[in-house]
């Protein structure tokens, strides 16, 4: 990791405030800024971690699972957002609540040229598509907007995106990973 | 296939579609069903309506992801995917996922005429010999089977009514045309319809 400091557990944060808002399923491709959110939902007894090849098939488990009486959330980066954007097409169609917590790419400090232009334009790709956007860029502020954006999904009966600024992350370079 | 089996397929010979899923929901108990974008969605609304059949108009590969999601939420129930070979299609990877979760509730359905039906009768991979029920054996469900006769269809009936899944059933139907009969398309009413139905309602 380099980059800003990370004040906050951010990820610690972000999985306690999906477990308050009862999220049951969590779903996933994974990226390094997702990793230790995955590993705090697998090693919790309560919730259903399911990794996905590819993301759109995130947004169908999670319509299934409101349609079952539980709650869902996805987790993927921002060049799986690309992958959504048909599928998206079902939460609006039928009124569906929607959580998805996306760690971004091709933003802050961005050393892969292949990441920049979905990341650059995932945010916009999802508002388009009716999804409202939570941007997260302060890590001390993770837990209220994950908490925000479960209550507008779940209580308001709204697609909601949290996009969690590479700046969190930590901006990867060539000497740590390549991928 | 060779082209004159292809023929065939598309002059009839196969099973009827309309009668495998009536059979398929004639004993349907508090069966969930999910019906994949296209023929599939009409040939379970020529059934009869009912509130707990979930349609998609649209969101094409999404069937069997939704039915995932409905299995792992309501493991007590059993969920069953009609879809289509072009639909399931789509969402092959979906096939991984599912195998992975191992949702013994789950059966899937697809319904095969190698043809893509709504758009002209393209056809699809499956008239080339992708072998949808090989691809899942090889993902990992621990029952598959391919349907050609009444004898089969009659087996997967069972299956679906209680075996361990997940399970997976290609069923080679006639490409034959069959009249519409179509559901309800408004989708937040279909939806609320049915979680009133299987949660009770109101729900939260």
């Amino acid at each position: 990791m380099s980059g800003a400091a990370a004040p906050a557990d951010w990820p610690a944060d972000i999985f306690h405030a999906l477990k308050a808002a009862n999220i049951r399923i969590v779903s996933y491709v994974p990226d390094a800024g997702h990793a230790k959110l995955i590993r705090l939902c697998e090693a919790d007894p309560e919730i259903r971690t399911v990794p996905l090849t590819t993301e759109e098939e995130g947004i169908g488990l999670a319509a299934g699972a409101w349609l079952g009486g539980e709650r869902a959330a996805l987790l993927m980066q921002s060049s799986g957002v690309g992958n959504c954007i048909n599928t998206l097409s079902l939460l609006e169609s039928c009124r569906l609540p929607f959580l998805m917590l996306v760690t971004r790419r091709g933003e802050w400090a961005e050393f892969n040229p292949w990441q920049v232009p979905m990341g650059q334009r995932a945010m916009a790709a999802v508002d388009l598509m009716g999804v409202t956007v939570y941007p997260l860029t302060e890590a001390a502020s993770a837990g209220e907007t994950v908490a925000a954006a479960a209550r507008l999904a779940f209580d308001g009966g709204a697609p909601v995106a949290v996009f969690i600024s590479q700046r969190l992350i930590g901006a990867k370079s060539f000497a740590e990973d390549a991928a | 296939m060779t082209a004159a089996m292809a023929t065939a397929m598309a002059s009839g010979v196969g099973l009827d579609r309309r009668k495998v899923v009536a059979e398929l929901l004639a004993n349907r108990g508090d069966l969930l069903v999910v019906a994949g974008l296209g023929s599939p969605v009409w040939d379970c609304a020529a059934v009869g309506d009912h509130p707990l059949n979930f349609y998609l108009w649209g969101a094409m590969g999404s069937a069997i992801t939704i039915g995932l999601g409905l299995a792992l939420a309501q493991p007590k129930r059993r969920v069953l995917v009609i879809t289509g070979d072009g639909e399931m299609l789509m969402g092959l990877g979906a096939l991984a996922t599912v195998a992975v979760q191992k949702p013994e509730n789950l059966a899937v359905v697809v319904l095969d005429n190698e043809h893509y039906a709504e758009t002209g009768m393209q056809k699809t991979h499956t008239a080339f010999g992708v072998d949808i029920a090989a691809i899942a054996k090889a993902a990992g469900f621990p029952a598959t089977m391919t349907v050609k006769d009444e004898s089969g269809l009659a087996r997967l009936c069972q299956q679906v009514g209680g075996a361990p899944g997940p399970i997976l059933g290609q069923v080679k139907i006639s490409a034959a045309h069959v009249p519409l009969v179509l559901p309800p398309r408004d989708g937040a009413y279909v939806k609320s319809r049915f979680r009133d139905a299987l949660l009770g309602a109101p729900n939260p």
